[in-house]
């Protein structure tokens, strides 16, 4: 099953590529959220605080208001995540940006570290999504939030400088194995769980502060001599050095199988949950050609005749439901801005969390499910429901005609059936939820 | 399944048109045994819950910090006082609990990690990415969506996987007026996956407990999650799973602890009186990250441990005992020198338990359910 009517172009750009109708309205002005700095110690104090025992009132009132300023800054987050997707002035662009976020997943239980992700957004995976994959992956391997998330900061080579003077010390694959598996060459690429104990030993050594949360290399963590990954050796020089693990990222980059793991991710993600061989393929082919160099894939993949065959397969995850549900409503980015973060929880996080998709916490390092059923379940239909029916509420919106909701989301999309539905509704908000929660609006 | 409430939407979509709940998925059932999974995240304290009143070291360690004591189980063991409305399933032979076990999970004593290894089931974090529960389906014949249920609003990632598995959280409300339902009922009549899901919706929410004037309140959470569990496992649910919170008790746990323990002790008697002749089939597993240090803290609380208790209930169970083999809580012979001694795997006891519901041979068990687990010596829990 998918949407009968066929998309214009523009259309279907907006909606498979974008966060869909109408497009954006304004241009965010400049945004103030604390800084690394202030987050790190922020943290770092929560983390003294949860680790104590003391209990006097001046105790528990500190951890309190501990608490209550994290919940602010990771709040604060998702409010500018949130309205820059609802102004995205390049959808597209933003759309990315969430992809390589999930294709680099970080998933902090602890609230002190969740504040981290936005940090590892900003600096590992937006600044590089129009340039080459390499980049990309040096960045987030090196990323003190990847080498908290993954235990690299742990990991030490069983010969290394420490380890001789603390016995039962030695290697964490964590981060190795992702990056093989998840990040690069992709689970069946050909690689050996040797390859992942070489490239943990090659590894060792990148370490973060959480002082500051600043990366640093520490060469008394490394093991020493040279490892053979994937039969290439590196290092084994004087003294170990970030040049040989940015070495063997640069070679993981432009494998065959990495070409194949990031096409076949790109299209399950913008076209199809069983995308066809021959458009992963295709994708695989230029990804190879221009050294994974990325814009040149997005446009391959934007024109792909197959983006047009399968619209409609797709569900919108929960956040991508709610940014485009915003816009159908005709909130801003700059509305998203002023809302009070109490406002914020109560019309977006909590309701995705209902939806199945809590606040930057996807399972596991694999990220948020891609599958059309892993969303569309009875709670998350249930909860979807719900939202389009409260949000007109949330947002004083109650006045507005579903019938000019459905025309400005779905353009020539809206089914007759739900051109049917929506004026008959007993008020204009509930008109307004059918729309939203039609299985047109909620299909991409 | 009540075919009668899943068509009220009408329109053209019949309730066959998804592919998973077409009658011919519950032509085969795993029997008539009913698995409950409740996890215990924080870390229940097994020292005070289920104490050793017998061992000389144990009012020492714990001098003045521990619950109200209740009654007797054996004679060497003694339940907090929080359990004690669980006095006539111990009487009946249909409660048991099992000590001094654990995961494999050693040294680290992170809630995440814990709880992470307890629910993927396997030795340590080595990348696996989906739950126990779900393996265990995925090497039973014939299982269909509603088969498994994850129950509640917190992730569960011990049914998570390849297998379907129902989710739905009591909490979710869902009014609908009845002209919404009509309309909602026309926008999704040609697409068959909008219309299964917001049917079933429909259906969790009109089914039993979630009337209008029924619904408990925040309070009440731990009671609908078992009310709404009991509705299931009386339909064509067999294995249900929730989590419990509150048992992370570093401070005044004399307090925090015996809530908690009151809390489940009311979600065992409600699930027995919600499932009525069908808790004859029913084993109640309750299991937790790990127990907690042997000796009070500073806050009078405890600290997070390695080993603690495993809780068992149900008809099906083999109970009136304490399962497992008492290590001592003499310095020398605690874990660390300060945690209760793991003697055995947590997980051969739950491994015991779907062996004997569901027929998991101990091939799947060891290879499939829990990797590097040896079922040697096998408990026998289920009768």
């Amino acid at each position: 099953m998918s949407i009968d009517r066929t998309p214009s172009r523009k259309t279907l750009e907006a909606i498979r590529f974008g966060y869909g109708l109408p497009g954006p309205s304004e241009r965010l002005g400049l945004l103030a959220l604390p800084d690394r700095t202030t987050v790190s110690e922020l943290a770092r104090r929560f983390r003294r605080i949860r680790q104590s025992n003391a209990d006097t009132p001046a105790d528990r009132q500190a951890r309190r208001d501990t608490r209550i300023e994290l919940l602010r800054t990771i709040g604060g987050q998702a409010r500018l995540a949130v309205a820059r997707a609802v102004s995205a002035e390049n959808d597209y662009e933003e759309r990315l940006v969430q992809f390589w976020a999930d294709h680099f997943t970080l998933s902090f239980s602890q609230l002190e570290s969740l504040t981290f992700t936005h940090f590892f957004i900003e600096e590992a995976i937006r600044p590089h999504i129009s340039g080459y994959f390499s980049d990309m992956l040096k960045a987030s391997t090196k990323h003190p939030a990847m080498l908290f998330y993954l235990d690299q900061t742990t990991s030490m080579g069983p010969n290394s400088f420490i380890a001789k003077r603390r016995p039962g010390r030695g290697l964490n694959e964590n981060l190795a194995r992702e990056v093989l598996e998840l990040h690069s060459l992709g689970v069946g690429g050909g690689y050996s769980q040797a390859d992942v104990t070489e490239l943990a030993k090659l590894f060792t050594g990148l370490s973060a502060r959480r002082s500051d949360l600043a990366f640093e290399f520490r060469p008394a963590l490394a093991e020493p001599g040279a490892e053979t990954v994937l039969g290439r050796r590196y290092g084994g020089g004087a003294g170990a050095s970030v040049k040989d693990i940015d070495a063997v990222l640069d070679d993981l980059s432009v494998h065959p199988e990495t070409a194949r793991h990031i096409a076949r991710k790109l299209a399950v993600h913008f076209v199809s949950d069983t995308p066809s061989d021959e458009l992963v393929a295709d994708l695989a082919a230029l990804y190879r050609l221009k050294d994974g160099y990325l814009p040149d894939l997005y446009r391959a993949l934007a024109a792909h005749p197959e983006a047009r065959r399968h619209f409609g397969a797709k569900a919108k995850p929960p956040f991508d439901f709610v940014v485009s549900g915003l816009r159908a409503l005709g909130v801003t980015g700059s509305d998203v801005l002023q809302m009070d973060l109490r406002l914020m929880r109560r019309a977006i996080t909590e309701p995705m969390d209902r939806m199945g998709q809590p606040w930057r916490r996807p399972p596991g390092p694999d990220g948020w499910p891609e599958e059309f059923s892993a969303w569309i379940t009875p709670q998350g239909v249930a909860e979807r429901v719900n939202w389009a029916l409260n949000a007109p509420k949330l947002f004083g919106l109650t006045e507005v005609d579903p019938l000019e909701v459905a025309t400005r989301a779905l353009g020539e999309l809206a089914s007759d059936n739900l051109i049917w539905a929506a004026p008959k509704a007993e008020t204009r908000a509930q008109g307004v939820a059918l729309v939203l929660a039609s299985p047109e609006f909620n299909r991409r | 399944m009540t075919v009668s409430r899943r068509v009220f939407l009408g329109g053209a979509c019949s309730i066959t048109a998804h592919p998973l709940v077409t009658p011919m998925a519950f032509a085969a059932t795993p029997g008539d045994h009913r698995l409950v999974v409740i996890l215990l995240r924080g870390g229940l304290d097994g020292l005070d819950a289920v104490r050793p009143v017998g061992d000389r070291n144990l009012a020492a360690l714990r001098a003045g910090g521990m619950t109200d004591l209740g009654f007797d189980l054996d004679g060497f063991y003694s339940v907090s006082a929080g359990l004690n409305a669980l006095e006539p399933l111990w009487r009946t032979g249909e409660l048991a609990f099992v000590h001094a076990v654990s995961t494999p999970y050693r040294d680290k004593r992170s809630h995440f990690d814990g709880q992470d290894i307890l629910e993927a089931g396997s030795v340590g974090l080595d990348g696996t990415r989906d739950g126990w529960l779900n393996r265990m389906l995925q090497t039973m014949p014939n299982t269909y969506a509603e088969m498994a249920f994850a129950v509640g609003g917190d992730e569960l990632k011990i049914l998570s996987g390849q297998a379907p598995v129902m989710n739905w959280s009591p909490e979710t409300d869902l009014s609908l007026t009845a002209q919404d339902r009509l309309l909602l009922g026309h926008v999704y009549k040609d697409d068959p996956e909008f219309h299964a899901a917001i049917s079933e919706a429909l259906d969790l929410v009109d089914g039993g407990m979630m009337d209008e004037g029924e619904r408990s309140g925040r309070a009440h959470r731990e009671r609908d999650l078992a009310v709404f569990t009991a509705a299931q496992l009386r339909g064509d649910t067999r294995i249900a799973c929730f989590s419990v919170n509150g048992w992370d008790t570093h401070r005044n746990q004399r307090y925090s602890l015996n809530r908690s323990l009151r809390g489940f002790s009311d979600i065992l008697t409600t699930l027995k009186a919600e499932l009525g002749p069908i808790w004859s089939n029913t084993t109640v597993i309750g299991m937790t990250e790990f127990g907690r240090t042997a000796a009070m803290n500073g806050t009078a609380g405890t600290d997070h441990g390695t080993a603690g208790a495993m809780i068992l209930a149900g008809g099906a169970v083999r109970g009136g005992r304490v399962y497992g083999n008492w290590p001592g809580l003499d310095e020398a012979s605690l874990y660390d020198r300060r945690d209760l001694m793991p003697t055995e795997d947590v997980r051969a006891y739950a491994g015991s338990v779907i062996g004997d519901m569901y027929g998991i041979t101990d091939t799947d068990i060891e290879s499939v359910v829990f990797p590097g687990l040896v079922m040697d010596t096998r408990p026998r829990i289920v009768l």
